[in-house]
């Protein structure tokens, strides 16, 4: 009895721990301006949540509504082709045998251990060669590259797609693309929405590439907008509130697209668990 | 100022040699103007300013002017991003036309060799009488026939105070240092403290160092002194050091929460700070509207009229730009029409470099929120009285990086404000040799 009081205790103590920040955010979102500074942080005071989001909503024409449909553009589009290129080349890692297999494998673990921002200025100096900094393309194609997403998804199709029903879709006359896409992506389906929902998350939250990359305001998603608001708030301190109300607002969709995926991702942990 | 000429000759020189000279102009002529002439046809140039709402008043000048087009870009604050970015540029061979850059980051660019000499364009060479001159000194580096960019904002300092709280308590505003630290003990009776020593606002501390008359950084000929612990500046840290030590000033970082609230409950009465402030201490401390006012800086000597700097920019032609005389046509109407001067002090606050700006009606208005003081006489007066001896060294992010962490550890009482400044001094040596910048020793 005694540990597993001890146990919820430390979990209730990390669950405080890391929900305060996300409660600061929230209640500060609600107050006006004045009661920010002069009020209790972690209480309500006047409720102004909703003409807070209208204002964050309509400052500059919304710039605000472009940037999350950029990030969304940029995250969503990128994840999906990340998972379908990654998982691609996962299954063909790991139910074909050719030369230099493991060759290709181990350079893009390797991958993996380089980290995006040490890429950014490299990438920065090409995409300059061929004039394509501070486009859409500039932050969206190396997005759709995951070293991870490749290792899991080889991993994954090793141990779920047996080589008998690859054979089996053999005989009966399908090519090895659709092979792929109607036998074999089902089986993969939890490790490509694991992927999915990796891929999502860092380019969501990736800035180092944005800040480096874009230069035009409608192009930002919206990370490097709100660091930029926030970087003038000396200039323009009514920013401040702008930067609180849009950063929570800014999670909302990792929020919707957690809750929303994490039902295949469960049902996915348990497939195969017992024959 | 000529020996500074000489020193950048040299910097530029070798960036020169490294480049390969490609640039057409003779290098024996390094860092004189280029030639200034019309392009044929209409042009389109690129301006990268984080100014907020820069959009609408380039709106103004394209209307007017559809041979030359402005595409305004953005980013972070330079300091945070958009000086890195334009050095990568610049590397890339793609920097934008033309681009906002505080003072104390030209000195980088000009060493890198990254800025255009437009001093051979007629309108900025007849346009230098009409600016500030100490602010005139900050683009043209105290050369002749120079100017590498076009003066857009200044930070003339002064003291914002409660004047509420001073006059109830029966304590004069002070004039001079000596006077401030009698009040701050004063002050400190009533429980509250007389100003906050911001730990993180390295900048702050120059513009005070800036009103003794004292520089950082100074020229022998053609190796760069760096001077961060010279006289000035010791004066001043011993000063604010005393007043550390005996607890009479607050030490909140700036623009923190709980920064605002020590305004904002009347823990802290004053602020010397620039221009700008008036819009930080409006925002940051609402409850205490009507209440403040403002003075000028607190003096050495009693009689003496001298005043600091805190901020302040410049709108830059980059090296690379392929239209040079609209650039500088343009960056000099944004700078010095009136039009122009007042959509920028409205929507972000900026304080014109031009000494006809000062006069702008907007700046000759009363402020509900100081009481209707005429506020923006006092600074008006105070930019008159910056001295244009300060330079800045062109290593100033790793420099207040260094004083910053040194005042970090002296406001909680490990070292002292003068051992920073004697750590960061040996820490810019150390930085400006490891980028081949000649020093003195």
């Amino acid at each position: 009895m005694l540990p597993r009081m001890g146990a919820m205790l430390i979990m209730a103590v990390f669950a405080f721990y890391f929900l305060i920040p996300i409660w600061w955010l929230f209640v500060s979102a609600t107050k006006s301006k004045g009661d920010l500074t002069s009020t209790n942080p972690l209480w309500f005071s006047e409720f102004n949540f909703f003409e807070n989001v209208g204002n964050v909503l309509t400052y500059r024409d919304g710039v605000f509504l472009r940037w999350i449909g950029n990030s969304l553009a940029y995250a969503g589009g990128g994840a999906l082709i990340a998972t379908v290129l990654a998982g691609m080349c996962g299954y063909a890692l790991a139910k074909y045998s050719f030369r230099g297999r493991e060759l290709i494998f181990n350079v893009i673990l390797g991958g993996v251990l380089v980290p995006a921002t040490a890429l950014a200025l490299p990438l920065f100096l090409m995409f300059s060669q061929i004039n394509a900094t501070n486009t859409f393309w500039a932050v969206f194609l190396p997005s759709i590259v995951s070293p991870f997403g490749v290792y899991l998804t080889r991993i994954y199709a090793g141990s779920s797609v047996p080589d008998e029903l690859m054979e089996a879709a053999r005989l009966d006359g399908a090519s090895e693309v659709r092979t792929f896409f109607s036998v074999s992506v089902k089986l993969m389906f939890p490790a490509l929405v694991t992927v999915f929902l990796f891929q999502f998350v860092a380019i969501w939250n990736n800035f180092f590439l944005p800040l480096i990359m874009l230069r035009d305001e409608a192009n930002f998603p919206v990370t490097l907008g709100l660091y930029t608001w926030n970087s003038q708030i000396n200039q323009i301190p009514e920013l401040r509130m702008y930067v609180l109300v849009g950063a929570l607002l800014s999670i909302i969709p990792l929020i919707v697209a957690f809750l929303f995926l994490q039902r295949f991702w469960r049902s996915g942990l348990g497939a195969g668990s017992v024959k | 100022m000529k020996p500074f000429k000489s020193a950048i000759a040299v910097a530029v020189l070798s960036a020169i040699a490294l480049t390969g000279c490609s640039s057409s102009e003779s290098a024996d002529t390094a860092g004189s103007a280029i030639e200034c002439t019309p392009s044929s046809g209409p042009v389109t140039l690129s301006f990268t300013s984080w100014i907020p709402g820069i959009e609408d008043v380039v709106d103004v000048w394209n209307k007017a002017n559809p041979e030359i087009q402005v595409k305004v870009q953005t980013g972070p604050n330079g300091n945070s991003g958009t000086y890195q970015n334009f050095f990568n540029q610049l590397k890339a061979g793609n920097a934008p036309d033309l681009g906002q850059v505080e003072y104390d980051a030209l000195p980088n660019f000009r060493v890198q060799d990254g800025l255009t000499n437009i001093a051979a364009c007629q309108d900025v060479a007849d346009a230098e009488s009409s600016f500030i001159p100490w602010a005139w000194n900050q683009v043209s580096f105290g050369e002749e026939n120079a100017a590498y960019g076009i003066p857009q904002d200044t930070g003339p300092m002064a003291l914002f105070y409660r004047s509420d709280l001073f006059k109830k308590n029966n304590i004069a505003v002070p004039t001079t240092w000596e006077e401030f630290e009698k009040a701050a003990v004063e002050v400190r009776k009533t429980g509250s403290y007389i100003t906050n020593f911001s730990q993180n606002d390295v900048n702050q501390f120059a513009g005070l160092v800036w009103q003794t008359g004292d520089t950082w950084f100074k020229n022998d000929g053609d190796k760069w002194n760096v001077s961060l612990a010279g006289t000035g500046s010791t004066t001043v840290a011993d000063y604010w050091q005393d007043l550390i030590d005996r607890d009479l000033v607050s030490s909140f970082p700036g623009w923190t929460s709980e920064w605002d609230n020590a305004y904002n409950t009347g823990k802290v009465w004053s602020w010397n700070s620039a221009v700008w402030g008036a819009n930080s201490v409006a925002s940051g401390a609402p409850d205490t509207a009507g209440k403040w006012s403002v003075a000028p800086m607190p003096q050495w000597e009693k009689g003496d009229n001298t005043s600091g700097n805190w901020g302040g920019s410049s709108t830059v032609v980059f090296k690379g730009s392929e239209h040079p005389y609209e650039a500088a046509k343009f960056a000099l109407w944004l700078n010095t029409s009136s039009e122009s001067l007042t959509m920028l002090n409205e929507s972000a606050n900026l304080y014109p470099a031009t000494t006809a700006g000062l006069d702008l009606p907007s700046l000759k208005e009363g402020v509900e929120f100081y009481g209707d003081q005429k506020i923006y006489d006092v600074f008006a007066a105070s930019a008159n009285q910056v001295s244009s001896t300060f330079v800045w060294g062109p290593t100033m992010t790793q420099t207040y990086n260094s004083v910053s962490d040194g005042f970090k550890a002296a406001v909680t009482g490990k070292g002292t404000l003068v051992d920073s400044l004697k750590s960061a001094q040996e820490a810019t040596i150390k930085e400006l040799k490891t980028q081949s910048i000649p020093v003195a020793e």
